[in-house]
């Protein structure tokens, strides 16, 4: 019982803050607002690290908080499931929110919206947190749209910006592209299981482990790979995989805070804690996981190629989180899901850290975010710039940080998987080393070495691929000729700095306990005869320490090596040498700066096509048709039936007389005939 | 023996729409307008007792009366309500509150004359709910046209004549037919004007298919259903803010609830036969009336094609035969009833950008959101659906991403766009009377999402005894 309360406070105490920051947030002075905010998720993560206590003890809840409603013989409930996966992600979402909150006061000090936008975390994490301590699919979906709307909201949130407007419309669409599947593979579950909680629907998925269900023409479909293809596209959507990734990069018109809270450290993952949460499902068929194997493998490649040709900090970051979330799906995929989350735990802390980082140096660079205005900032924000080689170096998986201990794992795990896909699988994941340490370290060496370029006349050439070429001055000054670049206050560097020490240590740390210690028995399910990958990840796993001694003799570490060795030589020594290449290869370089022509593809045919549709429709059926031939052609009949028959009542005698004389002369030759 | 509560829902909005029509011109207005609010908040009080009074194990009905009226044809006065029409007449009457307020400074002229017209329809559109006569219910249902075409003809814009005729055309129209099928009833059941006799007369498989398209027409065209939709975006284009109100969130729902209270009980075989009929207009409903609100320019106009589209789901999910479809369907006229309402009320407001601003986030998403009622149906429905059969789910669920699409582009629009139509602009900022029948409208939709329990659980017993009811062949 004491327990109960604990989660409903967890859950409610960031509500809590966002409804006092946000119904008051004209009345309430801003230091009222972010303590209230800050008071409420501090609480939210104090319960939730005493959750995490209590669940290694060997507790764990699963129960309804009320009665949503009840239809016909489905009853939906409110209701938490706790377990080492729940308490996991409550720890992460609410320590990295936790981070994001504090950094807020300093990144958004001059924002006139300050109240609302810690009004708008604190609702994100309270929905996030119900998301992911939800115990049935109905919940789920909610928390699943609920932090959909708040993303939306916080993309746009410099709604005077049209690029922001366009970029908060278009990522809420395409993940109701997502929601679309997602809400499907519900009424799948639903209309089979006859119940939509998590115990009772995975406790019944043995039985229909050979079930088929007819969905098109004559071919049958097992019911287990058409439901899970169904909820995947759901995760499709949310955690941004080809090719409804196209939303995540246009998000990074929000304010810097968020995209590191919700477009890198939670929102976009949960996805993948989905697929994790379902996994008795998914591992019943391998025609979804190789589809989830080959989905996450393309992302994880070629998204990590985009972020090559990037000059917006925001954009490299961006694209790097793409190409991660690739990466944990591989590991979905692979039937390796404690791997899966265990790199959404690390990739949350480095790419928090390396979100915030670029955030301090957008304020040192007075919101300019071009990094060819920028170069050797490491000598005026020392804590930005070792807290952002950390979090580098924990990103490319350094021996010993904890990006090694994740990636690395994954890899492995892709190794060892023997399903169709997992070849191409192994290739992507592994080209994806280098590429990830090649732009991770070309963004590095070009903000914080080199050359000082800031404060010259800079060319006002908006970086890449904004859809609407209109520059807001209000936010994208940058620094006047001669003004130095300067270390932002402790608020900002407190976060990045209590962010570093899990981005360096989590991996040694968790890894055993996590993949190898039976930390997620009886949450995550794996079907050990057909996808028997944990089982040769165990058996070659010696200690956290033999790991990295092994590290040297494999790929990964002289694929990162060279990656930045490349960077450096390019970037550092050279800079002359990347020009050449964009020239030399001018059609690849037009297909990576036009990103594989997604957005041009989507803007027509799928956008265009619609208003194209619609508007025939209309013209065509509600307005010539159904209004013009049938709804006022009929009016214009009866107007010109009155105009005829108006002619029989002329009122004038002589014309009743001679009607009535050329009907009786017609009368009388009918009667004379018979 | 309690009070009759609803000829009290009925009759106190009526005679105070008189009382108001007596302050007569327009130098009254301020008592014109106190008088309005008291008889509106007078009459939602009374109806409260409905819902707390409700027995939910029962599907018989409730609060009834019953007193001759026209002994020669055996016409009664008789009321009643359950599981399904008791929440409409609460929501009427909520409904008519928020009408008053929203005029409140908004219409100044015959102010009192505008008032009474939407208490006198609010009196009736509770005799529609809760008519357990056939006549009684035809009288209400033609009489209420009257109110709302004035409404539409006096204080509407530019084009309002045309608007009005051809609203008033076309239910007339359908209402007809409508007449035509309750006389045939009358003299098959032997001389009886009673809904509850005619659910239990056994009909043939022929003469139910011709009621059965008989009231198919005449609520068809009240929903509406594609293709008599087109009167609805002209009507709504032209009517002042409150007739927008109160024609989407209450007129709508009417021939819904016909479908429920007269096609499915009185011609259950031939609603079981035509149901792929219903179940195609209404997918044409959602799917090509959700691309048609995508290039709306004028925002009532788009608000009104998503009305259609909504109104689809709701005969979808009624004619699926589930307990979840019926339920769903209820459940969305009812968040309908609020979401329009708010909708049309925030268009008001909108055109004033930055001030706004924060209503227009709100407003423009806030249909079909989580946690929202607007969701709560189309969840249903849609889950209703996936059972029923997979292809007509997935029309249904598209609408997912094409009704997100025209209400964010509109959205979008609005901030940036130029402002189209002009008789909104009347409305400045955002002031207390506004923001709070838009905060009370907040509540109803996020209360009924986040807890939909106390609205379904009243619907149970009921919609089961339909289902039941429909389930029995009447074909002797």
């Amino acid at each position: 019982m004491e327990m109960q309360k604990l989660y409903l406070l967890v859950a409610l105490a960031p509500l809590f803050g966002a409804a006092v920051a946000g119904l008051l947030c004209r009345v309430i002075p801003r230091w009222l607002g972010h303590t209230v905010t800050i008071a409420g998720v501090a609480v939210s993560f104090i319960g939730s690290v005493l959750v995490f206590q209590d669940v290694m003890a060997g507790n764990t809840f699963n129960g309804p908080v009320y009665t949503w409603m009840t239809t016909g013989d489905y009853s939906f409930h409110v209701g938490f499931l706790i377990d080492s996966l729940t308490a996991t992600m409550m720890l992460v979402v609410t320590f990295v929110s936790l981070m994001v909150h504090i950094y807020t006061i300093g990144y958004m000090h001059e924002d006139p919206g300050y109240n609302r936008f810690f009004s708008y975390i604190s609702l994100f994490t309270f929905s996030m947190l119900m998301l992911v301590m939800s115990n049935n699919f109905m919940q789920l979906f909610f928390g699943w749209e609920a932090v959909g709307l708040v993303s939306y909201l916080l993309i746009g949130f410099w709604y005077t910006r049209p690029t922001a407007i366009f970029a908060n419309m278009k990522a809420f669409l395409v993940n109701r592209v997502g929601d679309f599947g997602f809400i499907l593979g519900i009424g799948l579950v639903l209309a089979h299981f006859g119940s939509l909680d998590y115990a009772t629907v995975f406790a019944k998925a043995p039985e229909f482990a050979n079930t088929t269900i007819n969905i098109w023409g004559a071919a049958d479909w097992s019911l287990m790979t058409v439901v899970c293809i169904c909820l995947f596209i759901g995760a499709m959507g949310k955690s941004a995989q080809v090719p409804l990734h196209v939303w995540l990069p246009d998000s990074m018109e929000g304010p810097t805070p968020i995209s590191a809270l919700i477009h890198a450290a939670t929102m976009v993952t949960a996805g993948i804690f989905m697929v994790s949460r379902m996994s008795p499902l998914f591992e019943m068929s391998t025609t979804a996981l190789s589809f989830v194997l080959v989905i996450g493998a393309i992302t994880a490649l070629f998204m990590g190629f985009l972020g090559i040709i990037q000059n917006d900090i925001k954009r490299v970051v961006a694209y790097s989180t793409l190409s991660q979330l690739g990466y944990m799906t591989v590991a979905l995929g692979a039937s390796a899901y404690s791997v899966a989350v265990f790199h959404l735990m690390t990739h949350a802390f480095f790419k928090a850290l390396l979100f915030l980082g670029a955030g301090s140096v957008i304020i040192g660079m007075h919101h300019d975010q071009d990094m060819r205005n920028m170069g050797g900032l490491w000598k005026y924000m020392p804590f930005t710039w070792i807290t952002s080689l950390l979090g580098s170096l924990a990103l490319i998986g350094t021996p010993f940080f904890a990006g090694f201990y994740s990636k690395d794992s994954i890899i492995e795990a892709v190794a060892a998987s023997h399903i169709p896909g997992a070849g191409f699988a192994y290739f992507a994941v592994l080209a994806g080393v280098f590429v990830t340490a090649f732009y991770s370290f070309r963004m590095y060496f070009l903000v914080f070495h080199g050359e000082e370029r800031f404060g010259k006349a800079h060319h006002d050439e908006h970086t890449g691929d904004h859809d609407d070429e209109e520059v807001s001055h209000d936010h994208h000054h940058g620094l006047a000729p001669g003004q130095k670049p300067h270390e932002s206050p402790w608020v900002v560097t407190l976060p990045l700095v209590l962010l570093a020490i899990p981005s360096v240590l989590i991996g040694y740390v968790a890894i055993e306990p996590l993949l190898y210690g039976g930390y997620f028995e009886g949450v995550i399910h794996i079907d050990k005869v057909a996808h028997p990958v944990m089982e040769e990840l165990a058996h070659e796993f010696h200690g956290p320490l033999a790991m990295v001694a092994h590290a040297f003799k494999t790929a990964p570490f002289w694929l990162a090596l060279s990656g930045v060795v490349v960077a450096w030589f390019f970037y550092m020594k050279r800079p002359d040498i990347p020009a050449a290449i964009q020239r030399r290869f001018s059609g690849i370089n037009a297909i990576l700066e036009n990103k594989y022509f997604f957005d041009k593809i989507n803007e027509t045919v799928f956008a265009g096509g619609a208003r194209l549709l619609g508007r025939g429709l209309w013209r065509g059926g509600d307005v010539a048709v159904i209004d013009g031939f049938i709804v006022n052609g009929s009016a214009k009949v009866v107007g010109w039936m009155a105009a005829v028959v108006r002619y029989f009542q002329t009122g004038y005698v002589y014309h009743y007389a001679f009607t009535m004389i050329i009907g009786l002369l017609l009368l009388l030759t009918l009667w004379v005939r018979v | 023996m309690s009070y009759p509560l609803l000829s009290l829902a009925i009759w106190i909005p009526i005679f105070a729409g008189l009382l108001v029509l007596a302050t007569g011109s327009d130098r009254n207005a301020p008592m014109a307008r106190v008088i309005a609010l008291c008889g509106a908040i007078l009459g939602l009080l009374v109806t409260f007792p409905l819902y707390s009074g409700f027995d939910s194990s029962t599907s018989a009905m409730q609060f009834v009366e019953l007193v001759p009226w026209i002994p020669r044809f055996n016409i009664n006065y008789h009321l009643g309500v359950d599981g399904i029409s008791m929440l409409f007449v609460i929501l009427n009457s909520f409904i008519t509150v928020m009408v008053v307020l929203a005029g409140w400074q908004v219409v100044e002229n015959k102010v009192a004359q505008y008032n009474a017209a939407f208490l006198i329809m609010s009196g009736l559109m509770n005799g529609i709910f809760s008519a357990l006569d056939g006549m009684l219910f035809y009288v209400f249902f033609e009489a209420s046209l009257i109110p709302l075409y004035l409404i539409i003809g006096v204080w509407g814009g530019p084009n309002r004549v045309y608007a009005a005729i051809k609203f008033f055309l076309y239910t007339l129209l359908g209402s007809l037919l409508f007449l035509v099928a309750l006389l045939y009833l009358f003299i098959q059941s032997g001389g009886s004007f009673s809904i509850l006799d005619w659910h239990q007369l056994p009909i043939a498989m022929g003469a139910q298919i011709w009621i059965f398209l008989a009231f198919l027409i005449a609520f068809a065209v009240k929903v509406p259903m594609f293709p008599v939709h087109t009167w609805l975006p002209d009507a709504h284009v032209e009517a002042p803010t409150g007739g927008s109100v109160v024609l989407a969130a209450i007129g709508l729902k009417l021939g819904a609830y016909g479908f429920l209270r007269f096609s499915l009980p009185i011609a259950p075989d031939a609603s079981q036969e035509l149901a792929g009929l219903v179940i195609a207009l209404s997918l044409i409903a959602v799917v090509y009336i959700g691309f048609v609100a995508l290039v709306q320019a004028d925002m009532k106009k788009l608000v009104a094609y998503s009305s259609i589209s909504h109104m689809g789901f709701v005969t979808l999910g009624f004619f699926m035969f589930s307990a979840m479809g019926i339920e769903g369907a209820l459940v969305q006229m009812i968040s309908h009833g609020f979401v329009s309402g708010a909708m049309f009320l925030c268009i008001g407001v909108l055109y004033d950008r930055m001030h706004s601003r924060q209503i227009a986030d709100y407003g423009g998403v806030v249909s079909g959101l989580p946690a929202t009622s607007g969701f709560v149906g189309e969840f249903m429905v849609i889950m209703g659906a996936v059972k029923f059969n997979f292809w007509i789910a997935f029309a249904a669920a598209s609408t997912m991403i094409v009704g997100a699409a025209y209400t964010l582009w509109m959205y979008k629009r609005v901030i940036f766009g130029d402002v189209a139509n002009d008789h909104v602009r009347e409305l400045n900022d955002i002031n207390g009377r506004e923001f709070l029948i838009l905060a009370l409208l907040a509540l109803c939709v996020l209360g009924m999402g986040l807890y939909p329990q106390p609205f379904t659980e009243v619907m149970h017993a009921s919609v089961n005894d339909l289902l039941r009811h429909v389930a029995i062949t009447k074909i002797q």
